[in-house]
């Protein structure tokens, strides 16, 4: 098998036998990109320069015996809504269309501290605003099972590297579902950690409340290495959390006697994919002969999630997003007077659907309806995350679908966004409770499109969650599958 | 409907943002299909319910107040649409 087409925990141990290097790696991915971005979009900036720079300086630390760190020479792709120093940022927006950071995001210096080595930065939705990555102010990304689909969003530019080995890792955000969604779409592992376990510094705000940083990988256990190597307290995140971080990889032994599984009944809903209802069916059962127990939960305000975020995640957004007026940084559009520079900076700088969500929480914090719906949304919000206290009474992690449906057609939702919405039906509630959830592949539909399945923790308990994940991925052959590009 | 024209018009100099009548039209009936379907939330009764702003139990996090890094002016106005010496240059505020 060429190179890029390995795991990372692959790749470590041929680095540490020196058995290759992390210029041969990084070169074998860089061919991998020249030979299939044309077809994918994955990437909106390339810097195979100065990737090859960084592969020579971990070959140096690996030839002096420094082999530690398992991202050390690993080429890894991040989503472009963190910040990069002297490389270019822009959140897939014409705002940030030439917006070069000044400074690293924590995570993105722990990765570069770890030795790793940075491709380039992926194609997302606008602002992480949207399930399907056509809200690229540049280009829409392909699925690489099947180019005439979306790779779901908004991290579908890093789900989509994953998948083709135009990386061998990635880092996402999610927001209500955007590294889960796409996980799912592209058939490879997703994690949204606790909110708090990762700092959220450097990361362009969406909804503060609600986004989290996580790994983006071609199997489980490298899950667990990219996600130790991110999470932590973080003095420059004041809501990042100050508890100690777990030897994730060490929880991955295949064990899972006695652990107690809900399956939520609001999750197996009239209008799903009859094959994604099947899929994650057959895995619950792999799971059930794997020694743990299975029992059905009810979490019974789920209904009412994509309601609550709708109002929540846009009222933060609209204003986070009130810094982009054109003045200190992105985009200044020419203009009379100083209103008329606000208004046509933004009127030219943000696509449609950030617009959209810009107005629907201004319009939710507005004088008069501020009661009826914020404060409403928020209410509710409480009912949801007691759901999951309640739940997690009797249970350790909750198995449900990831995704209603498979990876959908480019297009056909982009002219409804409610409809657009509603495939984030079963990722929006862990985002909504703090909680952390994985989508991992378990299954493929008819057309040969993955199914993905979630698996969903107590809070800061993401060693559990790894530990199931790893043993179904093990008892199953499904992570191993490529997609035909 | 949930929403009108013209309070469209008004969340939108709020928000600082314009669109053409053909834009606003659109945006009127999405918005309106999306508070109706937001509307379900007044089935349930969240009189005796607290608010959550925030998933995750942290109260102030304290810190002190210290320089931890200096960038140059330079670095900080690299991304400005338009500078003068080490100031931002914008329009005029104050006629």
């Amino acid at each position: 098998m060429s190179l890029h087409a390995l795991t990372l925990h692959d790749l470590h141990g041929k680095l540490k036998r020196r058995e290759v290097s992390s210029v041969e790696i990084t070169e074998s991915v860089f061919q991998r990109i020249s030979s299939t971005e044309e077809k994918l979009h994955c990437y909106i900036t390339l810097c195979r320069d100065a990737a090859v720079q960084e592969a020579k300086r971990a070959d140096e630390r690996l030839k002096r015996g420094d082999a530690s760190a398992p991202l050390l020479g690993i080429p890894v792709a991040l989503k472009d809504i963190f910040l990069t120093r002297g490389l270019l940022t822009t959140c897939a927006s014409k705002i940030l269309g030439s917006f070069t950071p000044p400074y690293d995001a924590t995570t993105v210096r722990k990765l570069k501290e770890a030795g790793a080595v940075v491709t380039g930065k992926t194609n997302m939705d606008e602002f992480a605003m949207g399930s399907s990555t056509e809200n690229s102010a540049f280009a829409a990304t392909r699925n690489p099972w099947n180019p005439e689909r979306v790779p779901g969003g908004s991290s579908g530019g890093s789900a989509a590297a994953v998948a083709a080995d135009q990386c061998i890792a990635a880092l996402g955000t999610d927001t209500g579902g955007s590294i889960r969604q796409p996980a799912s779409c592209c058939g490879i592992v997703g994690m949204k950690p606790t909110y708090g376990r990762v700092s959220r510094y450097g990361v362009i705000a969406f909804a503060s409340s609600l986004d989290q940083v996580g790994p983006m990988t071609k199997d489980v256990t490298d899950c667990a290495l990219m996600l130790e190597a991110i999470a932590g307290h973080d003095r420059s995140d004041s809501t990042s959390v100050d508890a100690p971080v777990p030897d994730y990889a060490g929880f991955l032994n295949g064990d899972i006697k006695g652990l107690r599984v809900g399956i939520p009944k609001e999750y197996f809903i009239h209008g799903m994919q009859p094959e994604v209802e099947q899929g994650v069916k057959d895995a619950i059962r792999v799971i059930e002969k794997s020694g743990a127990g299975v029992e059905e939960i009810s979490l019974p305000h789920t209904e009412y999630a994509v309601a609550v975020y709708y109002i929540i995640a846009t009222a933060e957004a609209s204003s986070n997003l009130a810094r982009y007026d054109g003045m200190k940084y992105g985009y200044r559009a020419a203009a009379r007077d100083l209103t008329e520079t606000y208004m046509k900076s933004r009127e030219e700088g943000f696509g449609a659907e950030v617009k959209r969500r810009i107005m629907l929480g201004t319009y939710a914090l507005s004088a008069g309806y501020y009661d009826a719906y914020y404060l409403k949304a928020q209410k509710v919000r409480a009912l949801i995350k007691r759901d999951f206290a309640e739940a997690f009474r009797k249970c350790d992690a909750i198995v449900t679908p990831t995704a209603p449906t498979t990876a959908f057609k480019i297009g056909e939702k982009t002219q409804d966004p409610l409809q657009m919405y509603l495939s984030d039906i079963f990722t929006i509630s862990v985002n909504l409770a703090g909680l952390p959830g994985l989508s991992l592949p378990c299954g493929f539909d008819g057309d040969g499109l993955p199914i993905g399945m979630q698996i969903i923790g107590k809070h800061f308990d993401e060693a559990t969650i790894l530990r199931l994940a790893f043993a179904y991925e093990q008892a199953t052959e499904w992570h191993k599958k490529k997609p035909p590009l | 409907m949930k929403i009108t024209r013209e309070e469209v018009q008004r969340v939108a100099a709020l928000a600082r943002l314009q669109f053409s009548p053909e834009e606003e039209e659109i945006l009127t009936g999405q918005l309106d299909k999306i508070l109706q379907y937001v509307e379900k939330l007044d089935r349930l009764d969240t009189a005796d319910v607290e608010p959550l702003a925030h998933a995750v139990d942290i109260v102030n996090a304290f810190r002190d107040d210290r320089v931890a890094n200096q960038p140059s002016p330079d670095s900080l106005l690299a991304n400005a649409p338009a500078r003068e010496k080490d100031f931002f240059k914008v329009p005029k505020i104050i006629e």
